[in-house]
């Protein structure tokens, strides 16, 4: 099927080789795209002059189909969108469909959904390291990295049934309570986890070889953050002390004490290094929430039909990939009339051509991963 | 200030365009849209429509919600039986706070501000939609709203001028959010924002795609996520995802979708 | 059998007879490499690798190499057919006939040339050739600017690593393979412990040599130009596999040869028998080690959770029983079988220790960028080999002149380089900001 997505890019003719700027098609299918992603870059010889992404790929309407089901069928769709950190996007719906009805989970809720929304950041960002070491080339700590998801993935499992999509959240608080021996399997997974994460820091942090590639690669100033939109771990690269836990804390943050890591530069190795501290941080979390999960009702009485007085609601977390906004109208009846996702990738990736453009063709690979997208996300 | 008053009335200045709004009239508690262009305080606590041309869908639902609604959060100060609401005046003015940047907006863009609510314990502004441009550098070079949250719309398709054009802002100094709402008609281009944030650009696009709303002086507006020959708006509600869709099986794919 | 022959009929036939050999064991060889890597790179990646091909996946070579041999043969259309089809067999072809200078034991080497690190180095460099004609014949600019890349980065470390080998070569005066490992057994001391930096040297020109991690760059998959094999599949593809493994095992082969001691023991001048008998103490160890070898097999073959791998570990200790036993019965044979039998052995542990480095760095770096690796050969390999080659050229004349030990020399020769290679790391950092004028 023909796709004639038209901008100055593709008035160039087909690429000649020997001419001045080519044409470079990273297409849909490619193994360091991520996902369905297309990526035309010009090249001026080993320089990108400019670049488009072109996305879509992967839409599915999702927004569409919140306008024909009931608040609590929705909620399982919203997994699928980040679906490597699933647990966070249930989080944002559920709390925003709350905050719509005005109530609140009851604070065992809370602190249970913090819990498992910190250990599904720390899954998330185990996932990013594994594929953006293996596409600058480092073979080896993607599996290292799995191995650690693997214990999240099966404490998810323990909770709630399954292990990617989870649908761990209801709205007013939570289906399932936590099974026994949770405390204890998030305690061993945060004990085991901090020597672990020291060792992913030895075999790249200080090698010359990933500092290399990853330093001064796809700068994005603080400034230009900012008037992008960018949020999350690509924000606080840049030098912005910013992290919605902590300016608008919602679930059970404020009880906690941890820090925000900031870099200064904002290019690629500064997003390593904050997203590495990130999940020290996420486990610091973890610890101090198990030491003290509140008893009491875990689902706050809402009645089984939910019909939210009409009007509108934004609210947003700080999902692993940067902040994810729901913007949910209501009119009254069961099904929501309009669900906005403010999609962290989406808008984080329209600074990929902004980081590109100056740099060379082998660190368009680098520059993908380290924004850190989810095509789910990025196109709904 | 824009997301956690301290106080929670709602603060509804009738607006000029009224035709169907959705009811909201039976729900006191925060809701600022009201189709009545009356200036009557509404008590809370009168379930009964005001608006008579609310179309008003569940008449009887108002105090199902309501009770749950109102219970933990006191925002809902109103119940629907309370007596003596937080009063209800008419005139907007929502907050204090709020009231200092309304005021300010008023003050600079007169009738282009056509209505400031607050709508659980999130303030909106509703502005006049040639105005977008010249409102949203007063937002961020002089109220410090430096980042472009979100940009969406709503589509109302009973409404005369069916689209909210939606944008979210934050300010990183005062850390606040606040809504910007502004009306567009289906053929009405609206300014465009990119060369104040930069992030409008792809969230323009979307708003194009999905909408069919045009967005002036957008530097490449065209399909984002639909493939660029797609006929017809998605998100609009008169959009059938069905017809569309086997449409497109049949021409392409040459076979009779199974739906 | 030689005996019925007379000696130049034995001087025609028995290179032939090696040749044969050499030709007919390195297709298997090279596969059961493939196998070793992905052991090892599964051990490190806390897997198992193959299992399910055989047991402990011990035929996956084989049904890898049939699977390659009943593919289909796709040529690109606008290809240019007959450079298509001669480019792999240009690679392997140059790949295979550096083997004739290769000396495995002293009697056990095709041709002994009195140039042949010369030839070895000269054939190999043609090997560049068949990378280069690949990349065109594919008819797609990505392949060629992958060829033309890879080209590029073998010249230049070729020339590094070529410096490298010539600071020892100064120490054994010779250029034939077979001279330098008994140069090295006059000397009684292996080479590496004279010229250090240039082994290093040598080592890391190697890699790049034969586009291993963390020089892979051109063909690495998640890369946009996929390399100059895109466009190569089945039979065709296979062949440059074998040359890629096989020039792993020729570089590992002269730096064995010229830095290791090549087919000697360790420690082989010196001769310390076993009490009451002829037979060297030392010489003793190549059985001990296998045998050490079959015994942990036996002990691990009970504790296999599966019958199969039971069975497998048990065969496993069985087949280095055998070799063991070949081992002490070439003791009780005559030196010249000894040191036929034993000398492979050493020669064949000493190049699987080179490759085993090379799987371990595979799998421990990243990848280098283009720009970063050639800054890295031309700015900071070739002069430091270029430095290397004064010091140890100059450590080889003082002990002309002044007597000594020669082995003195070097060390102040080595600590020279070393802080002239610190030097030379710091001031040219690799650093990913690639000034703007840089034409390419």
């Amino acid at each position: 099927m023909s796709d004639p997505r038209g901008t100055e890019l593709s008035n160039v003719s087909a690429t000649v080789l020997g001419a001045d700027e080519i044409i470079l098609n990273m297409g849909p299918q490619h193994p360091s795209t991520h996902g369905v992603l297309r990526v035309k870059l010009k090249l001026d010889g080993e320089r990108v002059v400019d670049s488009e992404c072109i996305i879509g790929y992967l839409h599915r309407g999702v927004e569409k189909i919140a306008e024909h089901r009931s608040y609590q069928q929705f909620a399982p769709y919203v997994d699928r969108m980040d679906y490597v950190a699933a647990v966070s996007n249930g989080l944002g719906y559920c709390e925003a469909v709350e905050k719509l009805l005005g109530t609140e989970a009851p604070i065992r809720a809370r602190v249970v959904r913090t819990i498992l929304t910190e250990l599904q950041r720390i899954a998330s960002h185990l996932l990013w390291l594994g594929t953006h070491a293996l596409d600058i080339g480092a073979l080896t700590p993607v599996f290292y990295c799995f191995r650690e998801r693997e214990e999240i993935l099966k404490i998810f499992e323990k909770y709630c049934g399954a292990r990617l999509t989870t649908h761990a959240f209801r709205i007013g608080g939570l289906q399932y309570e936590t099974y026994d021996g949770f405390e204890q399997d998030v305690k061993r997974f945060c004990d085991d986890f901090a020597h672990r994460i020291d060792e992913y820091e030895t075999l790249l942090t200080e090698n010359r070889i990933w500092v290399g590639r990853t330093k001064g690669v796809g700068i994005l100033s603080a400034a230009d953050a900012i008037a992008l939109g960018v949020t999350g771990p690509v924000l606080r690269a840049s030098g912005v002390k910013w992290d919605l836990r902590k300016a608008m804390p919602y679930a059970a943050y404020d009880q906690y004490k941890f820090e925000i890591p900031t870099r200064e530069t904002g290019d690629t190795y500064d997003r390593y290094v904050v997203r590495m501290e990130e999940m020290r941080q996420s486990r610091l979390i973890c610890l101090q929430a198990i030491e003290n999960i509140p008893t009491g009702p875990i689902m706050a009485r809402i009645g089984k039909v939910l019909k939210p007085p009409p009007g509108e609601v934004y609210h947003s977390i700080e999902a692993p990939k940067g902040e994810l906004g729901y913007y949910i109208v209501s009119d009254g009846t069961t099904q929501p009339y309009r669900v906005r996702v403010r999609p962290p990738s989406f808008i984080n990736l329209q600074a990929f051509d902004k980081m590109a453009r100056g740099s060379l063709v082998a660190d368009v690979v680098a520059i993908i991963g380290t924004i850190d997208i989810v095509l789910g996300e990025v196109d709904r | 200030m824009a997301n956690d008053p301290s106080e929670k009335d709602p603060v509804s200045k009738p607006p000029a365009s009224g035709a169907e709004e959705k009811p909201i009239a039976q729900k006191p508690a925060e809701h600022s849209q009201t189709a009545s262009p009356a200036d009557a305080p509404k008590s809370p606590d009168a379930p009964a429509p005001k608006s008579p041309a609310s179309a008003a869908t569940t008449p009887a639902a108002p105090p199902a919600p309501g009770a749950p609604a109102a219970k933990p959060a006191a925002p809902a100060a109103a119940a629907p039986k309370a007596a003596a609401p937080p009063a209800k005046e008419a005139p907007p003015k929502p907050l204090p706070l709020d009231n200092e940047l309304v005021q300010k907006l008023k003050a600079r863009f007169g009738d282009a501000i056509r209505e400031a609510t607050l709508d659980r314990k999130q303030a909106i502004v509703t502005i006049a939609a040639d105005q977008l441009r010249e409102i949203s550098r007063y937002f961020r070079d002089e109220e410090k709203f430096d980042m472009l949250v979100d940009l969406t719309a709503v589509d109302w398709p009973k409404r005369e001028k069916r689209f909210d054009v939606i944008l979210i802002l934050y300010s990183f100094a005062k850390n606040e959010r606040v809504r910007l709402k502004a009306h567009a008609g289906e053929t009405e281009p609206v300014p465009s924002v990119c060369e104040i944030w930069p992030a409008a650009n792809w969230l323009e696009r979307e708003c194009y795609d999905m909408f069919g709303i045009v967005f002036e002086g957008h530097p490449d507006l065209k399909r984002i996520l639909m493939p660029d020959e797609w006929q017809g708006y998605p998100l609009r509600k008169d959009y059938d995802i069905l017809k569309q869709d086997t449409d497109w099986v049949r021409e392409n794919l040459g076979i009779e979708s199974g739906q | 059998m030689s005996h019925l022959l007379s000696p130049s009929i034995m001087r025609l036939v028995l290179p032939v007879i090696y040749a044969v050999v050499i030709v007919a064991v390195l297709p298997l060889l090279a596969g059961y490499i493939v196998l070793v890597e992905r052991k090892v790179m599964a051990d490190m990646q806390a897997r198992l690798g193959p299992m399910r091909v055989g047991p402990h996946g011990l035929l996956q070579p084989i049904a890898d190499a049939v699977k390659l041999l009943l593919k289909e043969d796709i040529i690109p259309d606008k290809a240019d057919r007959l450079l298509f089809w001669l480019a792999p067999l240009v690679s392997v072809t140059m790949a295979l006939l550096a083997y004739a200078a290769l000396p495995i034991g002293p009697a056990f080497q095709i041709a002994d040339l009195n140039i042949g690190l010369l030839f070895i180095l000269a054939v190999s460099s043609l090997g560049i050739y068949g990378i280069v004609l690949g990349g065109w014949a594919s008819n797609s600019h990505y392949s060629l600017l992958g060829a033309l890349r890879s080209a590029a980065q073998l010249v230049s470390y070729e020339t590094a690593a070529g410096l490298g080998l010539i600071s020892a070569l100064l120490l054994a005066g010779s250029l034939s393979m077979k001279d330098i490992v008994i140069a090295q057994y006059d000397q009684g001391i292996w080479f590496i412990f004279y010229v250090p930096i240039g082994f290093f040297i040598y080592m890391v020109g190697s890699i790049a040599e034969t586009n291993r991690a963390p020089f892979d760059l051109p063909e690495a998959e998640s890369e946009l130009v996929a390399g100059y094999m895109t466009e190569y599949s089945g039979f065709r593809w296979s062949l440059y596999f074998l040359a890629e493994y096989a020039n792993m095992i020729i570089v590992a082969g002269i730096a064995t040869t010229l830095f290791l001691g090549g087919w000697l023991r360790p420690f082989a001048s010196s001769h310390t028998a076993l009490p009451g008998t002829s037979i060297e103490l030392l010489d003793a160890l190549p059985s001990l080690l296998v045998l050490g070898v079959a015994l942990y097999c036996f002990y691990l073959a009970p504790r296999q959770p599966v019958k199969i791998q039971k069975l497998v570990m048990a065969m496993a200790g069985g087949l280095c029983l055998i070799i063991a036993g070949v081992l002490v019965g070439a003791l009780f044979a005559s030196p010249a079988v000894l040191q036929g039998i034993h000398g492979a052995f050493w020669f064949l542990a000493k190049v699987f220790a080179y490759i085993y480095f090379f799987l371990w760095f595979r799998f421990t770096f990243p990848r280098y960028r283009f720009d970063q690796l050639m800054r890295l050969g031309w700015r900071f390999l070739i002069p430091l080999a270029l430095v290397n080659l004064i010091a140890t050229a100059t450590a080889l004349l003082a002990t002309r002149e002044w007597g000594g030990s020669l082995f003195f020399y070097t060390v102040l020769a080595d600590v020279v380089t070393l802080a002239v290679a610190m030097f030379l790391a710091k001031n040219d950092e690799v650093d990913s900001v690639v000034p703007v004028a840089d034409g390419e």
